[in-house]
């Protein structure tokens, strides 16, 4: 069947505004009748709900921390991009929509990423007037500068921590509303159920994750901004607890998933040190803007890197991409990284890194400068590698990063389900195949400062519906579901731990449908994640009791959604037979490696609708139309 | 306090821990590994006196982060069909401030500007015993094992600390200019992660690193201006509210602070609310005192 993504008319720099016109107004004495849950308070879901409460909904804010305030938009570290062109180098809102549908490899939706290139001169705007700091020149104005796969300086940035100041002033307005009365906060709470009623969502089931309480709460919206899936692949930058089950939970009852196969592997990670490791870290991509990436030109030079001389090196970004050099964008660089590794020209003792050397940066802007520029970094390089990178070239690999796949949604951020509305990294609308850097946030604040806030009022406007409560029949039965399967899990009293399995479905996911898939590996990845399942199912091992703080109930919970999300994961990389983006099929290559599109048979996005757990999904199309850009080869060269 | 002992050497590593890109040779593996023996508190719940119990955590690395260490001791607890110890932890590399463990009578352990979750088992002596506690404040609760309840620092944020700008009511983010020194002395204060450390190294168990933290980010910035004395009057009553002690200039706090939050910036938030008393107008005088 094919989607249709309810995309404005008109020509591209105008939908938004006539969209906005078109949309119905829910006059302010009225908001106050009407509630939303938004579950998730990291960009998008704080800043979502703190707007939606100043225009006067009430609002239910959850999250799975202790506090809003630590949602793992806080680790974001490089910066925000926006079309301010403060910098007068040639930036325009044109520019950076341009640069983000290409750098997505075409398989964003023109209109949603215009919009989001419109109102990202917005949230500089509104983050500055909340007290973020960011970086400024002498003169006072703002700072910018440039970042991974972009030619002009449109990156604002505070220090290495520009996530942290955006979601603590997103977080101060959302406290500001629970100050106000308008939003109810539950931390430490756990979305397990989505509550679908003649077929609109109208509410969750929670676990609350200190008492073990399985509660129902009801409401005219539902927001999703729960952040993505890459913690399916065990290891990744993510935080610990970030996961895939509102998500999946909301898949399971009706709402489509998006192009799961896009991950994002990030190029500059700290690599894998042992098996012990329980997540990796990554280093900011800003480093390539002084570091030089290299590995030895032969294969098994087993010397330290001091004693490789110059000659003997291979600067391969600068070699390949002379135009872009050590700044492609993170897809290429990865990939780039992983070839040089499979050659035998890994560096370090595992061969599954390669250098990032700041030699020539220090030598030209002596050490002070790199230091205040890098300094935090270096030095969190140097806690966990015991290595100083002052003295000799850092070490990196990719990692999983980010994952531009999610729910599907319309131009509206709504779901195929009316009343479910994906925000931030949750949804799959605007980094086609690859996301460029400094545009996660961008996204998650355009979609809950600005955009959201009129298409929910457009739903609710123009959407008549009965009036719910929890004692809905529907309730009653999510709760009884939630309740069964954390009995289930608790049943198992197997052998194996939670995390065992996971770090199993992890490296298989890694191995399989990581940097580089092909059809063999998927099929027999598929065939092993079915395996993996029925195991757990049979030999999991979760202790303690469903009435307490359980965080192995917790986790089992999650990686029992990883279990089932993995499969339809695999799927859809098996299912899309081209190249794009940071999804690389290695039968659809250039002649020089690089990712080779099918256009005629692939531009548009896969969105899978659950049948059950071993159940084929179904593939439901929406084509992507492109009205104003022309498809090209990407080139960095 | 109860003290038992729990978990003889019988943990075991299996094969499920070599996982992606094991590293180095096997000599160089053994000189890398190492054992610990631990003393951690345990406790059901809020309402449970708890105890100290000890672990056996024999072949590590000293390459695994501390929080890594207590991973591998967890699932050999789950293995034997134990109760995990319950700790939180999340971005595991030192800004989400979920990591709270008292290590060796220190909060965030050994190591200055690190949290937990950035110290490494090369810190530790081979063979040591290492003595891990909760946050211990009146205002933050136990709620299992090594949690605690730090919900009084967002009821805190709550009273004030924000500018109060309603999304779309901003002007051009350059009409106002902020100097490039000013803008770096707020980020100095900004960059505190709220976990809490300052409070759990107290002997007062106060908070006024934290609020002062958040009243010197604000207050510095021109955008912060107009709420400036509401702000600090508002934070700090919330602060006494909440049963936090007062601040006797020990300087504890600036040295667990895993941000190295300067204490100087409690006496501006001093300065700032003798400032607010003395020049409101309209405002009743707020007293802090018992």
């Amino acid at each position: 069947m094919a989607l249709d993504g309810h995309t404005p008319g008109g020509p591209l720099a105008e939908k938004w505004d006539r969209h906005r016109f078109d949309l119905k107004l829910v006059n302010p004495a009225n908001k106050r009748k009407h509630s939303v849950i938004v579950v998730g308070t990291g960009l998008a879901g704080s800043s979502a709900a703190a707007t939606l409460a100043e225009l006067g909904y009430n609002v239910k804010s959850f999250c799975i921390q202790d506090s809003p305030r630590r949602a793992h938009s806080i680790a974001a570290q490089g910066g925000i991009n926006a079309a301010k062109n403060y910098q007068n180098d040639g930036d325009s809102v044109y520019r950076l929509f341009y640069d983000t549908i290409k750098g997505g490899d075409y398989r964003a939706r023109e209109a949603n990423v215009y919009r989001l290139a419109q109102e990202s001169v917005n949230i500089i705007d509104q983050c500055v007037a909340q007290g973020v700091p960011f970086a400024r020149e002498y003169g006072g104005t703002l700072a910018n500068r440039s970042f991974g796969g972009a030619q002009v300086s449109r990156t604002f940035y505070a220090r290495g921590q520009t996530g942290q100041q955006l979601l603590l002033g997103a977080y101060g307005s959302l406290m500001r509303q629970v100050h106000a009365g308008k939003v109810q906060l539950y931390a430490r709470h756990e979305m397990l159920e989505l509550v679908v009623i003649d077929g609109q969502a109208r509410g969750i089931v929670t676990r609350d994750l200190t008492t073990g309480k399985i509660e129902s709460h009801s409401a005219d919206a539902v927001l999703l901004c729960t952040g993505g899936y890459g913690n399916a692949f065990y290891l990744s930058t993510n935080a610990k607890g970030c996961n895939v089950t509102a998500s999946w939970r909301a898949h399971r009852r009706g709402a489509y998933f998006a192009n799961p196969c896009y991950t994002q592997i990030h190029p500059t990670c700290i690599p894998v040190a042992g098996g012990f490791q329980a997540k990796l870290t990554l280093m900011s991509e800003s480093l390539r803007n002084d570091g030089r990436v290299w590995v030895p030109e032969q294969s098994g030079d087993g010397r330290s890197p001091d004693q490789i001389p110059e000659n003997e090196r291979d600067y391969y970004l600068e070699r390949r991409y002379p135009s872009f050099g050590n700044l492609v964008p993170r897809d290429v660089a990865s990939r780039a990284a992983k070839q040089a590794c499979d050659e035998g020209r890994g560096a370090g003792g595992t061969g599954r890194a390669v250098y990032l050397d700041f030699a020539d940066a220090i030598h030209r802007d002596g050490e002070a400068l790199i230091r205040q520029k890098y300094g935090n970094l270096f030095q969190m390089y140097e806690e966990i590698t015991n290595e100083n990178p002052y003295r000799t070239p850092m070490r990196i690999y990719p990692a999983v990063h980010y994952t531009m796949g999610g729910l599907w949604v319309d131009y509206n951020l709504m779901s195929n389900l009316p009343g479910l509305f994906v925000l931030g990294e949750a949804n799959f609308s605007d980094h086609g195949a690859n996301r460029l850097g400094a545009s996660a946030l961008m996204q998650g604040l355009s979609d809950g400062y600005f955009v959201i806030p009129y298409t929910l009022g457009g739903y609710i406007g123009g959407s008549p519906m009965q009036e719910v409560n929890t004692s809905h029949p529907a309730f009653v039965d999510a709760e009884n579901e939630a309740k069964s399967r954390i009995d289930a899990l608790l049943a198992v009293n197997g052998k194996r731990t939670v995390d065992d399995f996971h770090r199993e479905l992890g490296l298989l996911l890694w191995d399989h449908c990581g940097m580089a898939r092909n059809a063999t590996g998927l099929t027999e990845a598929r065939q092993r994640v079915r395996e993996i399942r029925d195991e757990f199912w049979q030999n999991v091992t979760v202790s303690g009791s469903p009435g307490e703080l359980n965080q192995a109930l917790e986790r089992a919970g999650r990686v029992a959604d990883f279990m089932e999300f993995a499969e339809t994961m695999i799927q859809d990389g098996l299912e899309r037979d081209e190249s794009c983006g940071g999804h690389f099929r290695e039968e659809h290559q250039t002649e020089e490696g690089e990712a080779r599109r099918d256009d005629e048979n692939f531009a548009h996005v896969s969105a899978w609708e659950f049948n059950d757990v071993d159940k084929e999904p179904t593939l439901h199309k929406e084509a992507l139309e492109f009205q104003n850009v022309a498809l090209t080869q990407r080139s960095y060269k | 306090m109860s003290e038992r002992k729990n978990c003889g050497g019988g943990c075991h590593h299996g094969a499920s821990h070599e996982g992606a890109g094991s590293s180095g040779e096997p000599a160089e593996r053994r000189l890398n590994e190492m054992s610990v023996r631990l003393r951690v508190w345990r406790q059901k719940s809020a309402d449970d006196k708890g105890g100290f119990e000890e672990y056996d955590a024999p072949r590590l690395t000293k390459d695994m982060s501390f929080l890594e260490m207590l991973d591998v001791v967890n699932e050999d607890l789950q293995r034997q069909g134990d109760e995990p110890i319950a700790f939180d932890s999340d971005c595991r590399e030192g800004i989400c401030g979920t990591c709270s463990l008292v290590i060796d009578g220190v909060a965030h352990g050994h190591g200055r500007g690190t949290t937990t979750c950035q110290i490494y088992m090369r810190s530790f002596k081979n063979g040591a015993t290492i003595t891990i506690e909760p946050w211990r404040a009146k205002s933050f609760p136990v709620v299992r094992d090594l949690i605690v309840d730090r919900s009084a620092f967002d009821r805190i944020i709550a009273s004030g600390g924000y500018n109060s700008v309603n999304t779309g009511s901003a002007a051009d983010a350059n009409a106002t200019l902020v100097s490039q020194a000013r803008s770096e002395e707020a980020f100095d204060a900004a960059a505190c992660i709220g976990c809490g450390a300052c409070v759990a190294t107290c002997k007062n168990a106060s908070a006024m690193l934290f609020v002062s933290a958040k009243v010197k980010h604000l207050n510095t910035l021109p955008q912060g201006q107009p709420e400036r004395r509401e702000r600090t009057v508002a934070m700090l009553k919330m602060m006494d509210d909440e049963g936090f002690g007062h601040c006797t200039n020990e300087f504890e706090c600036e040295a667990v602070c895993p941000k190295e939050i300067s204490v100087e910036h409690i006496a501006f938030l001093n300065r700032e609310y003798l400032r607010s008393r003395l020049i409101a107008t309209g405002l009743r005088p707020v007293v802090t005192e018992e």
